[in-house]
């Protein structure tokens, strides 16, 4: 640089002086010239070196890192301007160009009926769902340093990548008490921030509290009741006092607005409800101590959203096999991903492991057994037709008959063949009896604890060979495979169906969360709404297959390559599916409010009015709508418009028939009429 | 991508290319000067120039590009080494992360083998609880539940004047102004952190939880500060929600009586609370006589403003504390210019006076506690130097030497009485206040003083040079003063609170609620068994009276009076600097007001405290941290960050665990407070 800058200031003296002195050269001007010839010979001397030589090897060296770095300074400061404008962009923007690309939205549903004159009249109380509520760490061990007070799960999961392992270990409970590990206390998190947002974006209450803000709500009358959704219902109040929190906090919502709540439990926050409604009335030691009629001095109406009253198929695969149609889907396309050992991840098995220890997930086995799933060769959804993810219709009648009534009730078979053949032709070979052979015990399978490498050989023979399952028969299965597990849950749960409420034993608290073992409370002023999605598929049933890899895996795995063809259309991958919200069957979700609650019947003496409201399922218009204002789906239903609308209008003194009473689209009432239940 | 990269690679070679030529034309040209070695020496020339100037055009447009790209270049380079010890950092193992500081309270403790017993109840502060919020105007739109107070105070910047009609309340009521609804956070998370990485309850929660608490034995009583200690119960029911949790806390925890730990005017609010709970239902809790017995195992009042804060009148005469008179005193112009029409200090001063909280904390007791114009509890003790605190000097358990005082004396006259005073030699009392009420408000110049809206616009000049004319005003005339400056603040707010001191304890008068935060107007509740404990921090200058002057400004609606930072000089360590008197505290609460009814107004059984309940007081003296890892210091007394202190933390815990007042070692005193509490004439 110094070199170039020397050469022009000499060359513009020299021009200056050649202007000057043009009619007399003087031996000044020579020398000048002598100078600066020189100088330039040294300038390309020392260019031609420097230059020519050196250029090409380090351009094609530097080119390359600096290109880098330059393209990633380029990105960044891209990012950073548009970051820039977003942030300095008016905050109506995303609204005005989504309305200039679909038209103008409607008004969410609290703004409308803002305008319409609503305002917040009852406290809302908020149960949330297995899997969306927070959990955080408050103590654990040494490799979850400093992630004190921070989330486990829910929020980014960043944890999870770091370090999956001791995510695992904090995540999971002790299998023996089904409370905390010792050493490690991780707890809900609290309030409403508890389950608005499951992880960053994807909202699960936010949309309905925003909503519920919109027409004067706010935290004073808005209560989540957070519990730890891994333990037994419970075990929240022996742990945590959940249920305590939620009835003193009702008590002090009821107090101080002096009008009765609206509980609006979503997913298994249904039976957790149903469980503290017999909590609360039962004597101290158990129970809450409110008295006979707590339920109806403090509940207004109980809207549950997606419930799974009776449990939900799901769940067997996920306790059997850990793995429900997604990954059965994503084991199928890529074989060897989650049967990887190479990093010893074992994903699955450590999944199955983790989850086994979470007692709640058996609360949400299939209830009510063969009388409600159905039995071998029949059940109650067997004319179900799967094409139409349009709205059911009275094509189903004259269509029913082209197909073969497809064999629900046996929710787990092992090959396609036996899924669909009559009961008397499966040769079922008993299993219980089937030793537990010890071929296993002694091959490492690392830390990897599942309870199928105890079974031996065997045993899982044993299991394949009974062939078909029912609901009641998968319940013998799962003690068989799991037994530990089971007898945990054994303790908590019961899936039965009551000959005699009266009976004593049913006063204890394993019973309360079966609607099919309880009375509801008496509370004739009670209204109990059923609100749930239809119209997309649901899993129902699964085809299995025995896993050729049975050394330290899971050895059954859900038979891919069963498909149904054009005939069956509900068989795909393995699964048979029904209507419902893609995750909880309609039956399910539906059956209590259709018949088991309707009117005056012993599961509800005091006659508490039930509603069906279900919410067709249409899928986002664009992708601009996110995850759909119409969808029937199971979580995404939270941000279903007229659901919102019936849950403000509840929240603001409306009733039941002021909704306009049922609202059925699928064939809910013609399946229960089928069932067969003393009521 | 792949594009972008092929298009950078075009460009990046073309000018090194272009750059390279440039000196083969120079070589040629070389050449052919050479040749004809004297002839068109014009020619030459001229070609020289065209080749500079062509030369010139070229580096130009090379060095244009080069500009552009290496500033990509430099930003890449940056944000590649960023995001390599980004990387490094996280993959370090979390304990291996260098410094490892001392063993924390809570930790040392559980080896000791303490557990949870009593459930705890935190109560915030003024100003740390974090507000959200629930309802607003347009320009708020996407803020619904985002935080506006505590957090990252982004929106401040974003939209300032939204962010300031959206934090100030009704001017009638005290309430929500009509469409805006704000509300407090609640749960732990409403005052762990203030702004990331400031911790306020944070260190204390984590250490609680090492001995084993959780949120079923932890409850944060947030509230809006920003309200009336009873507007907090008509709006939000946040006393009703309080006592709920206490009872449920206490049923749930096998009948253990909480630990309750307020914090600054926390401290005022609990003892509302305590009243509130009391009282039968319309106003009150409807708990009865024997509640607080029955349910409270401890109060742990930390950093306690139990009869005000004398910094809050500078606040609200004036908008401006110590920290703001010397950035005044630096650059002048800066606070008070209308350069771009921020009128910062009187913004903040019109929301602050909407804030009925504040007036909670203007000092109580008057004359009595504060001084009168001659002579005050704390005059004579300003000896920042001579005693500053030798560990020596520890005076724990009462062992107390009174030689050194005599010394401190004679050093330097101060007048701590004097709260405000115009001029450092005001002399007369404030005589002339009653008259002025007559005359105000009759010549305000209709001027138009834009939005900002601080009352000074209805005072004419000629009042406020009355108010200003060489006077002094004391703890108690101060309340005048604030009435005439700020009628409709102070209208609305004594609805609410009380500053004096009562006479006779069982005049019906005072079951009324706005006397329940006021100690001196108040008799604690029948509780013999439960403890009150004073903790705060010590050897800090904590601002206690001021000196003012007339500002200069002569503009409508500006804030007519400034500390006058020039009394007293700049600097130093003596006891006026910057127009603020010093004496000893933690920052914000002088120790007259934090420690005085733990010393004396509760001690025994008094007429404030029926039943004899104990009281004790823990001084913890200020040490600035030693190094900067220690982060805000382990063992600092300043009113936020004594949150941290490892000695107050631990006696917090061992209180928790079951600890009385005498099992942690009774009174440790540091400061002149049983000496200043004597001088005080109260009857008991």
């Amino acid at each position: 640089m110094p070199v170039w800058r020397r050469r022009k200031g000499g060359g513009g003296g020299i021009s200056k002086r050649a202007t000057a002195s043009e009619q007399q050269p003087s031996p000044e001007i020579d020398g000048k010239f002598e100078e600066q010839k020189r100088e330039k010979e040294r300038i390309t001397k020392d260019s031609t070196h420097n230059s020519i030589k050196n250029l090409k090897k380090e351009r094609s060296r530097r080119s390359c890192i600096h290109s880098c770095c330059w393209l990633i300074g380029f990105i960044c400061s891209t990012w950073w301007f548009l970051l820039f404008l977003y942030n300095a962009m008016p905050a109506s923007f995303p609204q005005y160009v989504t309305e200039a690309i679909t038209g103008p939205t409607p008004d969410p549903p609290g703004v409308k009926l803002h305008k319409e004159g609503l305002k917040a009249k009852h406290p809302v109380v908020f149960v949330p769902g297995i899997v969306t509520g927070g959990l955080e760490l408050w103590e654990g061990h040494p490799c979850m340093e400093g992630l004190f007070r921070k989330r486990l799960w829910g929020g980014t999961f960043g944890e999870v990548y770091k370090r999956p392992l001791c995510w695992i270990e904090h995540m999971s409970l002790d299998n023996e008490t089904g409370l905390d590990p010792p050493g490690v206390r991780v707890r809900p998190v609290s309030g409403l921030v508890a389950a608005d947002y499951f992880a960053a974006g994807y909202f699960v209450w936010a949309v309905l509290i925003a909503n519920l803000a919109r027409i004067g709500y706010e935290e004073k009358n808005m209560y989540m009741a957070a519990y730890d959704w891994r333990l037994s219902f419970q075990n929240t109040e022996v742990r945590d006092q959940s249920l305590s929190r939620m009835k003193s906090n009702i008590e002090l919502m009821v107090a101080t607005t002096g009008e009765k709540v609206v509980v609006i439990p979503h997913s298994m926050g249904v039976l957790y409800f149903l469980h503290f409604m017999k909590w609360v009335e039962a004597p101290p030691p158990m129970g809450g101590g409110g008295g006979s009629d707590w339920c109806g001095k403090h509940i207004k109406a109980v809207m549950n959203i997606g419930g799974p009253f009776l449990g939900l198929p799901k769940i067997v695969a996920g306790l059997f096999s850990a793995e429900a149609k997604d990954i059965a889907v994503a084991r199928a396309v890529a074989p060897g991903v989650l049967d990887l050992d190479i990093f010893g991840f074992q994903t699955l098995q450590h999944a199955m492991r983790m989850t086994r220890t979470w007692d709640s997930t058996m609360s949400l086995i299939p209830k009510g057994g063969d009388t409600i799933w159905g039995t071998l060769d029949w059940a109650p959804e067997a004319d179900h037709y799967c094409v139409s993810k349009t709205p059911k219709n009275n094509k189903t009648q004259t269509t029913q008959n082209n197909l073969k009534s497809l064999n629900y009730g046996r929710i787990i078979s092992f090959g396609k063949d036996i899924a669909q053949l009559h009961s008397s032709k499966v040769e079922r070979v008993e299993f219980k009896g089937a030793v537990k052979g010890s071929d296993y015990v002694n091959r490492s399978c690392g830390d990897v604890w599942n309870e199928y490498h105890e079974m031996g050989f065997n045993g899982i023979k044993a299991v394949a060979d009974y062939k078909a399952f029912t609901v009641e028969s998968v319940l013998e299965l799962l003690q068989f495979v799991a037994p530990r597990m089971m007898k945990r849950g054994g303790a908590h749960y019961s899936y039965g169906i009551a000959d005699d409420l009266a009976d004593e034993k049913y006063q204890h608290y394993k019973y309360w969360s079966n609607p099919l073992e309880t009375r509801l409370p008496n509370a004739p002023e009670m209204e109990i709404f059923s609100m749930y999605g239809v119209g997309l598929p649901t899993e129902r049933s699964y085809v299995y297959k025995f896993s050729p890899a049975a050394d330290c895996y899971i050895p059954f795995q859900i038979d891919t390559s069963a498909e149904g063809g054009a005939q069956q259309s509900c068989l795909r991958a393995g699964v048979y599916s029904v209507d419902g919200d893609e995750t909880v069957p309609v039956l399910s979700a539906g059956f209590m409010c259709a018949k088991g609650w309707r009117g005056k019947t012993r599961f509800n003496p005091s006659g508490i009015k039930t509603h069906i409201r279900e919410y067709n399922h249409a899928p986002p218009a664009t992708l601009l709508e996110g995850r759909g204002t119409q969808s029937g789906n199971h979580v995404d239903i939270m941000g279903n418009f007229a659901l919102i609308e019936d849950i403000i209008r509840v929240a603001s003194g409306a009733t039941g028939s002021d909704l306009g009473g049922d609202r059925v689209y699928s064939d809910i009432f013609r399946w229960s009429e089928r069932i067969k239940l003393r009521l | 991508m792949a594009a972008i990269l092929r298009f950078r690679k075009l460009y990046f070679i073309e000018p090194t290319l272009k750059k390279y030529g440039s000196f083969e034309t120079s070589k040629d040209e070389n050449q052919s000067l050479e040749k004809p070695e004297v002839d068109g020496k014009k020619e030459a020339s001229q070609t020289i120039k065209e080749q500079q100037s062509d030369k010139n055009k070229k580096k130009k447009q090379a060095r244009g590009w080069k500009c552009v790209d290496s500033c990509c270049w430099f930003i890449g380079c940056m944000c590649t080494t960023w995001w390599l010890l980004l990387f490094l950092y996280h993959c370090l193992p979390a304990h291996l992360a260098g410094f490892k500081g001392p063993e924390s309270p809570g930790v040392r403790l559980k080896n000791e083998g303490l557990t949870p017993l009593h459930p705890v109840v935190l109560v915030p502060g003024i100003v740390t609880g974090g507000l959200e919020l629930w309802e607003g105007r347009p320009c708020s739109q996407g803020l619904f539940r985002k935080r506006l107070w505590g957090g990252s105070f982004t929106e401040i910047l974003k939209r300032p004047l939204c962010w300031l009609e959206h934090l100030s309340l009704d001017d009638e009521t005290g309430l929500d102004p009509p469409g805006i609804r704000v509300r407090p956070v609640p749960g732990l998370v409403a005052a762990d952190y203030f702004a990331p990485g400031y911790f306020v309850w944070a260190v204390l929660i984590e250490n609680l939880a090492k001995i084993g608490y959780e949120g079923k034995n932890m409850y944060m009583a947030a509230y809006d500060w920003r309200l009336s200690f009873q507007n907090t119960e008509v709006r939000d029911q946040a006393l009703s929600r309080l006592k709920i949790n206490i009872e449920l806390m206490y049923i749930t925890n096998g009948n253990k009586k909480v630990v309750v730990v307020p914090h600054s005017m926390g401290v005022i609010y609990f003892l509302h609370f305590l009243k509130w709970v009391e009282a039968p239902p319309p106003m009150g809790g409807g708990g009865g006589p024997g509640w607080c017995d029955k349910h409270i195992q401890a109060i742990m009042n930390i950093g306690p403003a139990f009869l005000g804060v004398p910094k809050v009148v500078s606040g609200m005469l004036s908008a401006e504390g110590k920290d703001i008179a010397s950035i005044r005193a630096v650059a002048p112009g800066l606070l008070d210019s209308e350069f771009l029409g921020l009128q910062t200090l009187e913004h903040v001063m019109r929301v602050g006076r909407t804030w009925d909280s504040v007036v909670s904390l203007l000092p109580k007791g008057g004359d009595t506690i504060w001084g009168d114009l001659d002579s005050s509890p704390e005059d004579g003790l300003c000896d920042f130097e001579s005693k500053s605190y030798f560990p020596t000097n520890s005076k724990e358990n009462n062992t107390r030497n009174d030689d050194t005082k005599p010394q401190i004396k004679t050093k330097q006259e101060t007048k701590y009485g004097r709260i405000v005073s115009f001029g450092k030699t005001a002399l007369t009392s404030y005589d002339l206040l009653q008259e002025l009420m007559d005359v105000k408000r009759v010549s305000n110049s209709g001027a138009n003083c834009g939005e900002v809206w601080t009352e000074y616009g209805k005072i004419s000049r000629e009042n406020i040079m009355k108010l200003a004319d060489n006077k002094a005003y004391t703890a108690g005339t101060l309340i005048d003063l604030l009435r005439f400056v700020a009628p409709k603040t102070m209208k609305r707010a004594e609805a609410h609170f009380s500053h004096g001191i009562a006479s006779d304890l069982d005049d019906p008068k005072y079951t009324h609620f706005k006397y329940w935060s006021n100690p001196l107007e108040t008799k604690l509740p029948y509780a013999p068994n439960m403890e009150i404990f004073c903790l705060y921090g010590v050897g800090l200058p904590t601002e206690r009276s001021y000196v003012y002057k007339l500002s200069t400004s002569d503009k409508c609606d500006t804030i007519p009076f400034r500390i006058d930072s020039s009394a007293g000089g700049n600097g130093g360590r003596g006891c006026l600097r910057g127009g603020v008197y010093f004496v000893d505290g933690d920052e914000s609460v002088p120790v007259m007001s934090a420690g005085f009814m733990c010393a004396k107004g509760w001690r025994g059984k008094t007429r404030f405290n029926p039943s004899g309940s104990g009281t004790y007081i823990r001084e913890y003296r200020h040490k600035a941290p030693a190094s900067l890892l220690e982060g805000r210091g382990l063992e600092s007394g300043a009113h936020v960050d004594i949150m941290g202190n490892v000695a107050l933390i631990e006696d917090v815990l061992r209180v928790a665990a079951g600890a009385s007042g005498a099992e942690i070692g009774g009174d440790r005193i540091y400061s002149d407070i049983l000496e200043m509490a004597e001088r005080v004439n109260i009857k008991l």
